[in-house]
């Protein structure tokens, strides 16, 4: 295949790969906090250019991933509420919930609808005026501005029968938990999109104060490479810098718009992610102006929560104490059409990507 | 002909007799189908016959490119292909909901009638049964197809051999692609079209070239990706696989890279991927390039001696990994 872009450059990429071989002295351990960039170093077979001193592991960004299983509860919960539609991104169907999973639940009877944005959420409750629609708002940064939009958007058209289950989760309070619970990771590759967002400003902390470098790369492999070289670069010069390898869309403040509209309809709360528990002011719930279109109030759930199924490591994974190789559930139990953990349910959860493109030895 | 089918349509009654008989009198006319009796009679040589079924419940029924009733031709006919089999005959077999428009009967039915023509192939029977509505989705079609092998050639997906180029005959992604820009609540802008065809010439021009060619597999259902584990696993062959020598269509990339798709997971209609011997490679390749549906056929890798069942990628960008099947459900409805 083609990209015309030097992004995918042949020899470009072989240049980084050489300069990273020069520049490395001893082992590192970097850790890839979203979960595009491990696809994209997984499908381009970026590991197989890179020294085998330098680890990378997988991070806890991945939204489908870290969304707790009492809030899938929740949400199949929600698919009996009277004349009720709820309104899901696609990855959300298969994570496992305590009793069954979204796509069990619509198989039962509930009218559980795939949307590819929050607008058709929007759309289905104005198309729908005598039923109440539940979106099930999922993603960092990156989506929560899209369902602050939609929340306005229902607003102005004063709709009555739109809600929406906010699971948003944000970025920095996360970092801040993986460094404070002890991690063995000596540098980040920060995600250029959600640092489009919030800026790179909010990464100034895990430089300054926990002393580990960051680099915002952008996910194609090229800039994947440079991202890797600039975090070596400084690793064995002892720096520890936010530095920009995303120039083409990332500042210090970031989309200021954007965060203006997620801070109008959304404030903090602690809220917890699968895998890692409760992080203080991780979450994103519906500021009191905009109760009414909030889907929480309306759950009445009497599903237990059962605790993870024995031997599931997703909450190791996701903080990149351990790679799914190591898993003992890996490619036995948990596989794709059957997950166990819900890292191995998002394309992008880094279980499923290591099933889909890496090899038994090929970690 | 009524503006809906309606229950009577299947009953077996006079208004199925008239329906069939009027689909049948407009669109499928030859001497066999026309004798309307429980079975088709064919005359043929002796030799190898082969016989293959699939059934059709693409959504949604028209897509750009085609529409359920060419995809059906083109399927079986394919199959058929794959085989190294001349197609002779196929049958129809339809599954109606209530309510569907008769117009877009006749309009799937045109099509048939034109695949079935292109393709040189004879519709010899069918069926018609209609459900009640809610109980299917428009419509179903099966299409079962008979064809004629000819002496000498041996195509098997466990026939590939190490030291065989790998050829395929086009870009992949194009069928996938189409279909899904028309689903309900995901429809993009996107001026890409199904490649849905009949490859039955395409094969009959590569066998004249060699008859050596050891297998042969239309990427459907799980890309080409699949098909080559398929090859890989039941040959007993390693590949080594160029990414940056697959065609793929820019707007197809595009389109893939925005819905998180890989295309070489994605379906296919109208490609198909060889295992030639090394030392017929250039001779098939042309014969290829000089057939419309083999105008993009390229060498993508080469079958190995080393690490059997398994198929590795040489990415674009300079590395290297497993290309796995398909695990899972990409796209359900696909064909």
């Amino acid at each position: 295949m083609k990209f015309a872009s030097e992004f995918r450059d042949r020899e470009l990429i072989a240049n980084i790969a050489a300069n990273i071989e020069k520049v490395l002295g001893r082992e590192w351990t970097l850790m890839e906090f979203c979960g595009t960039h491990t696809v994209s170093i997984f499908r381009h077979g970026l590991k197989s250019m890179l020294p085998e001193k330098l680890k990378l592991v997988s991070g806890p960004g991945c939204p489908v991933c870290v969304s707790s299983k009492r809030d899938i509860d929740r949400t199949v919960c929600l698919g009996d509420y009277p004349k009720g539609i709820v309104a899901t991104y696609g990855d959300m169907m298969k994570v496992p919930g305590s009793t069954m999973n979204l796509a069990e639940k619509k198989a039962r009877g509930a009218d559980i609808r795939v949307v590819y944005s929050s607008y058709d959420a929007v759309d289905l409750a104005e198309k729908n005026p005598d039923r109440k629609v539940f979106f099930m708002g999922v993603g960092f940064e990156t989506t929560a501005p899209a369902s602050a939009a939609a929340v306005l958007k229902a607003r102005e058209l004063d709709l009555k029968n739109f809600h929406i289950l906010s699971l948003h989760k944000i970025t920095p309070p996360v970092i801040a938990a993986l460094l404070e619970g002890g991690t063995e990771v000596d540098g980040f590759i920060c995600p250029g999109h959600v640092c489009a967002i919030i800026g790179s400003g909010p990464l100034e902390p895990v430089a300054e104060v926990w002393k580990k470098p960051c680099v915002v790369g952008g996910f194609e492999p090229g800039d994947v490479m440079q991202a890797i070289l600039m975090l070596v670069e400084q690793l064995e010069e002892g720096r520890s810098e936010v530095e920009l390898e995303y120039f083409r869309g990332v500042s210090r403040e970031g989309n200021t718009n954007a965060l203006a509209m997620m801070d109008r309809v959304f404030t903090t709360a602690d809220t917890e992610w699968r895998g890692i528990g409760t992080v203080p002011g991780s979450g994103l719930v519906l500021r009191d102006e905009f109760a009414r279109f909030d889907a929480s109030a309306l759950i009445e759930c009497d599903i237990e929560t059962t605790p993870d199924p024995p031997g599931c490591r997703c909450g190791d994974v996701l903080r990149g104490r351990m790679t799914p190789l190591e898993c003992p559930l890996f490619r036995k139990a948990c596989r794709p059409e059957s997950p166990v953990g819900p890292c191995m349910v998002s394309s992008e959860g880094s279980c499923s990507t290591y099933y889909l493109y890496a090899g038994d030895d090929n970690g | 002909m009524d503006e809906v089918i309606r229950l009577a349509h299947g009953s077996g009654g006079e208004a199925s007799r008239k329906l069939v008989g009027e689909l049948v009198e407009t669109y499928l006319k030859n001497d066999i189908i026309d004798c309307l009796d429980d079975s088709a009679v064919l005359r043929i040589s002796e030799g190898r016959l082969a016989f293959t079924t699939d059934s059709y419940v693409v959504d949604p029924i028209f897509f750009p490119g085609g529409d359920i009733g060419s995809l059906a031709v083109h399927g079986t006919v394919n199959d058929l292909a794959m085989a190294g089999a001349k197609p002779l005959a196929i049958t129809l077999g339809l599954i109606l909901e209530e309510g569907l428009p008769v117009a877009d009967l006749e309009t799937i039915m045109g099509s048939v009638s034109r695949a079935a023509a292109e393709a040189g192939v004879m519709v010899v029977g069918g069926d018609t049964k209609v459900v009640e509505r809610g109980s299917a989705d428009g419509i179903f079609i099966n299409t079962s197809g008979i064809g004629m092998i000819p002496a000498g050639v041996e195509l098997s997906s466990a026939n590939a051999r190490p030291g065989d180029k790998v050829i395929l005959s086009g870009t992949v992604g194009d069928h996938g692609v189409a279909v899904i820009s028309r689903r309900e609540g995901l429809s993009f802008k996107t001026d890409i079209k199904s490649d849905s065809a009949p490859l039955n010439a395409l094969v009959e021009a590569m066998l004249g070239a060699s008859k050596a060619i050891h297998a042969m597999r239309d990427p459907t259902r799980g890309g080409l990706a699949t098909s080559l584990n398929e090859i890989a696993a039941r040959s007993g062959v390693g590949l080594l696989i160029d990414e940056a020598a697959i065609p793929v269509k820019p707007e197809v990339e595009h389109a893939c890279e925005m819905l998180g798709f890989d295309p070489l997971y994605v379906a296919n209609e109208g490609k198909l991927v060889a295992f030639v011997p090394r030392e017929d490679t250039e001779r098939v390749l042309a014969a290829m390039r000089s057939n419309p549906r083999g105008r993009d056929a390229a060498v993508i890798g080469e079958a190995l001696q080393e690490s059997p069942g398994q198929v590795i990628l040489a990415t674009a960008v300079g590395g290297r990994r497993i290309l796995s099947p398909l695990s899972g459900e990409l796209l359900p409805r696909i064909c």
